[in-house]
């Protein structure tokens, strides 16, 4: 017994010792080269691209070309993986714990701030933008969505996107509607025109976090409202947020104009009511080439600002879009600093930004490129405008990404609560913003 | 019997409901699945099966879940057998305490793993070059781990129905141990090693949690490559669930082919 | 050797076994020293994995249950700062948010677990027990009922999402138009009803299992007892309490215990059904864990829950063996 009792410890001490090494290993956690990253293999690239077409496959039919370009210009094989949306934010979230990530990266631009808080991107100082060719040949308001005030940007501009109201001309026309709404009084008085026979009016993807946020977040702004204080505190319960958050799930709760259906949408289902002629009016960014996709004319759609308060968007309370786009960064763990920089150049230089936007139907962020004729169509003018001169940016605080998920679960409840024929009350909402407001990190 | 008629008619309904879902709608034109529910599709198509593999490249996905799930079904096996081996037929120190443990980890929620075992994963890929986070390898040996625990436990209770006089048999006649177990045990253990693996490459086909952190655009397998479907511009549920068909059929087929073997196992193993 | 493996308890005295094959052979036979490293040897496969990937990563997690994880500690989550209880007592202040949403999380839970766990057992004991005779057919109903467990779960349950839409849904078709037994066609996958959605894609998946499970106990059964049942004027009914059930027992002691951790920890479920953002009614733990951790960035608080919740899977392990152990003691004595 003695001999298996000596084995049984020698074993044990085995397994503790293999456990201790282990839990070494990993005890030193991610991030293992050096900050500012290393050129230890200047001929290649990962890059992870957002899901800007219509799927993955026709996104890296759009990409590649430009990649072996980019190849043939400088040598450096760049490796593509378009990550969908559902994964993108875990992916980068996981590459910045481990530090093994992409070498350069998509990332929405309202996760700018969050995701610089984690210090795995590369700031973007004076020198950086140098390499480039400057800040000052990106658009301001795009810049505005890059990162926390009085920091380095997180990222650069690569598509910018503001909302729209789209609405379908012969709806319009059968119910006698001569132009689109241009105030929310005119838009719930059209509407409630439009809704009828099985048709509606407006059409919204209640169960789409992001899109619930984009929608409160610049009605909040027409009633003067932020969801953060000046010092980046969660403030989701003041009386402008609540009317904002009451106004925007009223179109459903008190005005029916939109169909209770679209309280379960995350999926873009409302876009795809509208190419069928259910819904007449969107309110969405850069949606021409999802019509197209799904068999609707061109000419079978207008578009127009999307609707203030009163009078004419512009700023203050005036804003009718947030700044929507996509930011480019650089992992800072990269073994390619430099060919990730001059892979950044190429992605952001005059004439990739024509190539992409046109493609993609966003607007470039690069000053030199929106000049192209390809970016008058009547769309992308009304788009253009907005993100000139009425947009404006996410709250840039590293708690942004939890204020999406919070606020936008919250608008998310509310509509299911008004599709169920339940009252949305000031009260009612007002809590449900409170419990949001509860669940944010407490600091 | 006429309550066991009702009562299994309404349970091969409920059971059948969602497979004519799955069928019917795959063989639906898009304008079919995206309008009210139609329990007769207006015309039949198979566009659907041709669309699947353009829409995102299921036909990789299918290979990396075919190499995941196989490698992992083969290895837990595998180990399975020889841990079972070992606790059916030797008194050792800190047997109690192997099986309780192994058993215990059943019990563990997933979610409380993954991270650590992510960071363990890079960090051993950053200590030795072995990159298992991210490839097959960290996913295989992540699913074969998952099922070890039933797959020994049950493999242990069909050993034990192995009567002990055959392999003695064998060591007397000069046979090594691990001889015996391959030359006697196993052979007489083939349900229930048929259905530790059913098991397993089931478990391994399935899971979503890790797949969806630990695997990259080229080791993406199926349970996340069909999240592809629904994207930007339309929901194709004629598509997804042609693919789901598709990725059903493979591992219905096998459980349905081998479940005389499950049937048995489980009997002569883990019930008895 | 039975089912009840599981509980080290009730284990059937390996010594007795022993006795009753040969008995001079065991590890310490002279001239076979080398057989002491044996098990061992075979064992260390599995014993270094389970290391790897569950034991191992339980002690990381249980270490950053004490750390402070958000945003702007993950990248180097070793040199997190420490932070005590405080993650633990966030979660459990019942006074707080986190704490309210958690139990309420908690209570969802053990709720759809007790429903699922109870349904599943039900329909699979039920099958079980009427496909034992043979009759034509039943063969292949067998097969048919193992469908759904066969089935990959995300193929399944986004099955049942697709089924489940408000306006293109089969079960609203059904309900509403068809039978016209809702005024309106209802949510099935947000608000109220998320539940039932749940629990119906849950009992589904998981019947299958039970019925297995119970129809390989059954073959154990002897079709003599029966018999001799029928002998006595037993009906069908009496049969089955006096003499199917009671056969059952160590498998259904053993199979409730299964069942009910798989559920209590399904995570793929809800996940594929629901997606990230699970309906208040339907939010399972382990779905409130992996919003708490990975939409909220806040890896501390959301590790402190899986141990409080593993901590709460062993007591009731450990509870419910203790008790059915010892009643199987006292009913053997």
């Amino acid at each position: 017994m003695r001999r298996i009792s000596a084995r049984a410890v020698r074993a044990a001490a085995g397994s503790a010792v293999v456990v201790s090494l282990l839990a070494a290993a990993t005890g030193c956690g991610g991030g293992t080269s050096a900050d500012g990253g290393s050129n230890g293999s200047p001929k290649t690239l990962t890059y992870w691209a957002s899901n800007q077409g219509p799927n993955i496959e026709a996104d890296k039919k759009t990409l590649e070309p430009e990649l072996r370009k980019f190849e043939k210009q400088t040598g450096i094989k760049v490796k593509l993986e378009v990550v969908p949306w559902s994964d993108l934010l875990n992916r980068i979230m996981t590459a910045a714990t481990s530090g093994q990530g992409p070498d350069v990266l998509n990332i929405g631009n309202t996760w700018s701030a969050s995701l610089q808080a984690t210090g795995a991107l590369m700031p973007w100082d004076e020198a950086s933008f140098g390499k480039i060719g400057g800040r000052d040949r990106f658009v301001e308001s795009a810049l505005g969505s890059t990162g926390a005030r009085g920091q380095d940007p997180a990222a650069v501009p690569l598509y910018s996107m503001s909302y729209a109201l789209y609405y379908n001309k012969k709806m319009f026309a059968d119910a006698g509607v001569a132009k689109p709404p241009a105030t929310w009084d005119e838009l719930v008085a059209t509407g409630k025109k439009l809704s009828k026979d099985g048709k509606w009016a407006l059409g919204a993807e209640g169960s789409n976090l992001s899109n619930n946020i984009h929608q409160v977040f610049v009605l909040g702004k027409q009633h003067g409202a932020d969801f953060f204080d000046a010092q980046g505190r969660p403030d989701f319960t003041s009386d402008g947020a609540v009317k904002a958050v009451k106004q925007y799930v009223d179109f459903m709760a008190k005005d029916k104009i939109i169909a209770p259906g679209n309280a379960e949408y995350a999926q873009n289902q409302s876009l795809s009511d509208f190419a069928k002629g259910r819904t007449a009016m969107v309110l969405w960014q850069a949606a021409a080439s999802t019509f197209t996709s799904q068999g609707m004319a061109d000419e079978d759609w207008g578009v127009a600002p999307v609707p203030v308060a009163s009078g004419a968007p512009g700023q203050g309370t005036a804003v009718n879009s947030m700044v929507a786009g996509i930011n480019m960064a650089v992992f800072k763990n990269t073994r390619n600093a430099d060919g990730a920089m001059k892979f950044v150049k190429f992605m952001t230089s005059d004439e990739e930004q024509r190539i992409l936007c046109s493609t993609y139907g966003s607007i470039p962020p690069v000053k030199a490129a929106q000049s192209d004729p390809a970016f008058d169509r009547p769309e992308l003018k009304v788009l253009r405008e907005t993100l000139g001169a009425s947009a404006q940016a996410l709250p840039q605080v590293p708690d942004e990404s939890q204020f999406e998920t919070v606020v936008g679960t919250a608008v998310k409840n509310l509509f299911a609560t008004a599709a169920g024929g339940g009252a949305v009350t000031e009260e009612s909402v007002k809590a449900e913003l409170a419990k949001a407001q509860q669940q944010m990190p407490q600091s | 019997m006429w309550s066991r008629r009702i009562f299994l008619t309404l349970l091969s309904g409920f059971v059948l409901l969602p497979v004519y879902v799955m069928v019917s709608s795959s063989l639906k034109p898009l304008q079919d699945v995206s309008g009210e529910f139609r329990w007769l599709p207006s015309g039949l198509t198979v566009r659907p099966y041709f669309d699947i593999w353009e829409t995102v490249p299921l036909a990789h996905y299918f290979v990396n879940s075919l190499i995941v799930a196989g490698a992992a079904t083969v290895c837990s096996v595998v180990i399975a057998v020889f841990a079972a081996y070992a606790v059916s037929r030797y008194r050792f120190r800190g047997k109690r305490l192997f099986t309780v443990t192994v058993l215990s980890t059943q019990m563990f929620p997933g979610i409380l793993f993954l991270l650590p075992l992510f960071l363990i994963f890079v960090n051993i890929g950053n200590a030795t070059g072995v990159a298992l986070f991210g490839s097959r390898g960290g996913l295989i040996l992540t699913y074969l781990t998952f099922s070890l625990p039933f797959s020994v436990w049950m493999l242990i209770g069909y050993f034990e129905s192995v009567p002990r006089e055959l392999d003695e048999a064998a060591l007397v006649d000069g046979c090594g141990p691990l001889k015996a177990l391959f030359r006697v045990v196993v052979p007489a253990a083939v349900p229930g090693i048929v259905a530790v693996a059913v098991y397993a490459f089931m478990t391994a086909w399935g899971e979503v949690l890790f797949a969806s952190v630990m695997t990259d655009e080229t080791t993406r397998t199926l349970a996340v490559g069909l999240q592809g479907y629904s994207t930007q511009n339309d929901v194709y549920w004629n598509q997804i669930m042609a693919a789901s068909l598709v990725v059903s059929v493979p591992v219905v087929a096998g459980f349905l082919l081998l479940q005389r073997y499950l049937v048995t196992g489980l009997t002569a193993g883990a019930v008895k | 050797m039975t089912l009840t493996t599981a509980s080290a308890g009730t284990r059937a005295p390996e010594p007795a076994v022993r006795k009753t094959s040969g008995a001079g052979r065991g590890p310490r036979r002279p001239g076979r020293v080398r057989r002491t490293a044996l098990p061992y040897l075979l064992l260390l496969p599995a014993l270094l994995l389970e290391i790897l990937v569950h034991l191992l990563p339980i002690v990381i997690g249980v270490a950053m249950s004490f750390k402070e994880l958000t945003q702007f500690h993950l990248r180097d989550w070793g040199a997190a700062p420490w932070r005590g209880l405080d993650n633990f007592r966030l979660v459990v202040d019942l006074d707080g948010p986190a704490g309210q949403a958690l139990l309420k999380s908690f209570v969802t839970t053990c709720l759809f677990t007790a429903a699922s766990v109870g349904l599943c057992w039900l329909l699979g004991t039920a099958a079980a027990v009427y496909l034992q005779e043979s009759f034509r057919g039943r063969g292949f109903l067998r097969a048919l009922f193992l469908v759904p467990y066969a089935l990959p779960v995300y193929a399944a349950v986004i099955t049942w999402s697709f089924m489940f839409q408000r306006d293109n849904g089969l079960v609203n078709y059904v309900l509403h138009e068809q039978l016209g037994l809702l005024d309106s066609p209802s949510f099935w996958l947000i608000g109220g009803n998320s539940f039932v959605a749940l629990l119906t894609v849950s009992v589904w998946k998981g019947w299958p299992f039970a019925f297995l499970i119970v129809m390989a106990g059954l073959q154990n059964v002897p079709r003599e007892m029966y018999e001799a049942a029928a002998l006595d004027g037993a009906g069908r009914w009496q049969q089955l309490r006096r003499i199917t059930l009671p056969s059952l027992r160590p498998v259904n002691q053993v199979l409730v215990l299964v069942l009910f951790l798989w559920t209590f920890n399904d995570f793929n479920t809800p996940f594929v059904l629901f997606g990230r953002a699970a309906p208040e009614a339907a939010n399972l733990v382990s779905i409130h864990i992996y919003q708490s951790s990975f939409a909220t960035w806040n890896f501390g608080a959301g590790s402190a829950m899986s141990v409080l919740l593993l901590v709460f899977l062993l007591l009731v392990t450990g509870v419910y063996l203790f008790l059915t152990s010892r009643e199987r003691r006292v009913s053997r004595g």
